[in-house]
């Protein structure tokens, strides 16, 4: 199993870190916090087209590149490292995944290839967003594949071009595409903290939908560790740059004569921090590792989440602490972090429900009591 | 995997099997290369056949009497030694802390004079580091070496100084210059144990036990020809020194099951003892969040030190890093302890008595041994100085 990137995966972060320090900027993120569809439309279709991000990690015979789980934590990690605003992780990892985790093989062939290119930004709707088993309580499909009900939280819902919809039918579960013009479906803006993130209320009413493919209750599981680990390295990389901003910040800072980051409080709560960001950092990169080898139902994309989660928020708390007042206005930046901090920890499962799933698994295989 | 290395693990599979004899697998004794001391008879021919092809110190190269292996040959090995449960055939402060540190800087002739000699098991090494008024700072320390003619006189006191009473050898850090700043005033020399200047008073500790001393010394004579690097620049050759000490502490470079550290001597396994102790439902539910938050810690930790391993190619003891993996592994070695101690609740403590089976006196004990694990080698605190300055570049 690998252990750390290699030097083509080197060299693909580097590329990657240049894209998003020149197009994510924090004027950028700013600008696009206060809109309505939270992106740029100029930058995503240079990521889709120039740089084909999109695409990563789904099959090369439905349009993708064929890389995996690690290829894909690369960028998410730079887009966390920068805060990038844009419907990546909605469209490519949620929506993407799906289709190919889920979808039959004609549905695959054809949509597939417009979400890996980005010319076509879907979402996934799930009607809850804590814990696969709760999946398909809200969202009823019949016979006739109409769909009916709510989902609460849609990731980017007011923007996107195309609805995948995981929905419970008589028998299992569903995967459905609707567009937002069909009949019977309504978009509702919602606000979030995070206002890096959009989201939007989607609700269904005798709406008809086309139906994809099945989903299984493993498979399900199996999506969702591969998203958990996604947005694992989101955390990751904004927790780097959290830590590494907080530290700047500290050396620059003087109180009683000298920096605060001389302090020796503040100087251990920051080796403790970089402690836990290399420590997250391992489990994060060692369940893409897991996955990209093919291997199943691990406790490693679920201690990935739960470890990224407690780092990132952890980071975000200490980046207030640490700056003081100044920490706590609208004006400095770090409210943004720790907003998306914040969401990230519970999107997919907070942590506590993370470890829930590492002991049954960790139980299943009689590796604990 | 190279064919090459795939040869070098067949053969090495076949030697080991043919030469680690029964009394050498499994838990037991770790030869320390003390003179002092007399070891079973399967520990010594483990040592003697393991010294003879330079297994026992397998990086070094052999003209030291060690194999001059690779990092990739070495973890082969050692992986090897783990499948049929073979103990480390040495371990002392020789082979992980002086030795490493007189690669990097002793001279040829000390090279030759000491390496192959710690290689062999034939000489134990103790720290003489840690005196009375110089712990955490210890740059602060007062012992004073003299130069007559081609030796130091020595005059001070050192403390906490583990195996001094069973130690042949010592390496020392002495105050050479005392109107120097703190820090260049100080040389790193060695001096045997034997010798009428040098007294060690044993001292007892929380766990009843007496693995370190009280080390007097009193016109103690070290040879010139036993200064390392050059007069008043000893500083930064102990805190090298320290920094192979701690990549140990904290499992960095390859290493077999039984090698880990003294300290914690019986290590429960989790799930084990939350089974055995917690038989209640409930009280079982209410333990396991924390035994899988352990878990989780110890295993990203694993994956660091594997990451590390892999970035770190050659196998050489990383810098200021090395107190990340101390510090932590410290902590974790100490929660673990705990979280052991206060699943088993009453059972957990009996010092000597019946009513308690050995496993638990045992557990018992570890659990006070384990606090020396965040003060040994450098305070957690000390360890997070280092890493607030010297990775994060936080000022003074
Ligand atoms: C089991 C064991 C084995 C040992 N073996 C050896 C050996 O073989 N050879 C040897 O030379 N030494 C040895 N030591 C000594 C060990 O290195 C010292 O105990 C250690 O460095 C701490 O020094 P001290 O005991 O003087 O405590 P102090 O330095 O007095 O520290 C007391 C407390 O103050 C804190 N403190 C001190 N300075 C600072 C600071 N700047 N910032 C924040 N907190 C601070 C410490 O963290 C600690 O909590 C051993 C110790 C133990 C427990």
């Amino acid at each position: 199993m690998q252990a750390v990137l290699s030097e083509d995966q080197m060299q693909f972060k580097q590329v990657i870190a240049r894209f998003f320090d020149t197009h994510s900027t924090m004027p950028a993120v700013r600008r696009l916090s206060e809109t309505e569809t939270g992106f740029d439309p100029v930058v995503w279709s240079e990521l889709s087209e120039t740089l084909g991000l999109p695409g990563t990690h789904l099959p090369e015979e439905y349009g993708g590149h064929g890389f995996g789980p690690t290829e894909l934590g690369i960028i998410l990690e730079e887009m966390g490292r920068t805060l990038y605003c844009g419907p990546f992780f909605s469209s490519a990892v949620m929506a993407g995944y799906a289709l190919a985790c889920f979808g039959d093989e004609a549905a695959k062939i054809e949509k597939l290839p417009q979400i890996a290119a980005g010319t076509t930004r879907a979402t996934l709707v799930l009607d809850d967003l804590n814990h696969p088993s709760k999946v398909g309580r809200l969202i009823k499909a019949n016979q006739a594949g109409v769909l009916t009900g709510t989902a609460p939280i849609v990731l980017d819902g007011g923007s996107a071009q195309a609805f995948l919809i995981v929905a419970r039918e008589p028998a299992g579960l569903g995967l459905f595409e609707l567009s937002p013009t069909s009949p019977g479906v309504e978009i509702t803006l919602q606000e979030s903290i995070d206002m890096t993130r959009k989201i939007a209320r989607l609700t269904l009413q005798s709406a008809p939908g086309l139906r994809l493919g099945s989903v299984t209750e493993q498979g399900l599981y199996q999506f969702w560790d591969l998203i958990s680990v996604a947005l694992a390295h989101e955390m990751i990389g904004g927790a780097a740059r959290l830590l590494n901003d907080t530290v700047e910040y500290t050396k620059g800072r003087y109180q009683f004569g000298r920096p605060i980051g001389s302090f020796q409080a503040l100087k251990h709560r920051c080796a403790d921090l970089l402690m836990s960001l290399e420590f997250a950092k391992a489990a994060t990169h060692h369940a893409g590792f897991c996955l990209a080898a093919g291997e199943e139902t691990t406790i490693y994309p679920s201690m990935a989440k739960a470890m990224a989660a407690d780092c990132f928020m952890d980071m975000a708390r200490a980046a207030i602490q640490l700056r003081g007042g100044i920490g706590f206005t609208w004006e400095d930046d770090t409210h943004l972090w720790f907003k998306r901090a914040k969401c990230d920890e519970v999107l997919l499962g907070a942590p506590y429900q993370q470890r829930a799933r590492m002991m049954d698994i960790l139980q299943e295989a009689q590796d604990v009591a | 995997m190279t064919e090459a290395l795939e040869a070098f693990r067949l053969e090495t599979r076949d030697w080991l099997r043919a030469n680690c004899p029964p009394g050498a697998r499994g838990p037991g004794e770790i030869h320390s290369g003390s003179t002092k001391l007399s070891f079973q008879p399967d520990t010594i021919a483990w040592l003697e056949s393991m010294a003879d092809r330079g297994w026992t110190v397998p990086m070094w190269p052999e003209a030291y009497g060690g194999a001059g292996l690779t990092l990739e040959q070495t973890q082969v090995l050692y992986q090897e030694m783990q499948a049929i449960d073979a103990r480390l055939p040495l371990v002392n402060m020789g082979t992980r802390m002086l030795g490493p540190t007189l690669l990097e800087y002793g001279s040829e002739s000390q090279k030759l004079r000491h390496l192959p000699l710690i290689a062999r098991g034939g000489a134990a090494w103790c720290q003489g580091y840690s005196e009375p008024g110089a712990g955490s700072d210890l740059a602060g320390l007062t012992t004073k070496a003299v130069l007559s003619g081609d030796q130091f006189v020595i005059h001070g006191q050192k403390i906490w100084t583990s195996g001094a009473q069973n130690a042949d050898w010592m390496f020392c850090l002495v105050r050479t210059d005392p109107e120097a700043p703190k820090h260049q005033g100080i040389s790193f020399v060695l001096l045997p144990m034997d010798q009428p200047g040098v007294t060690v008073k044993p001292i007892r500790l929380i766990s009843g036990s007496s693995p370190f001393c009280e080390t007097f010394l009193d016109g103690a004579i070290a040879e010139k020809s036993d200064l390392v690097g050059r007069l008043n620049e000893g500083w930064a050759i102990g805190k090298r020194l320290l920094q192979h000490e701690r990549s140990g502490q904290g499992g960095l470079g390859p290493a077999p099951a039984r090698s880990r550290p003294v300290g914690v001597t019986i290590d429960l396994e989790m799930p084990e003892v939350l089974n055995r102790y917690a038989t209640d439902p409930a009280q079982k539910a209410s333990q396991r969040d924390a035994v899988i938050r352990w878990q989780m810690r110890s295993r990203a930790f694993q994956l660091t030190q594997a990451r590390m391993g892999q970035e770190v190619r050659d196998g050489k003891t990383p810098g200021a890093a090395t107190s990340m993996f101390k510090l932590y592994g410290a902590s974790l070695a100490q929660d673990k302890q705990s979280l052991t101690a206060e699943l088993m609740g009453t059972q957990g403590i009996g010092w000597e008595a019946a009513g308690f089976t050995e496993e638990e006196i045992g557990a018992t004990r570890s659990w006070l041994a384990s606090r020396a694990v965040t003060i040994y080698g450098g305070t957690n605190e000390v360890q997070a100085n280092i890493i607030a300055k010297r990775v994060l570049g936080l000022p003074d």
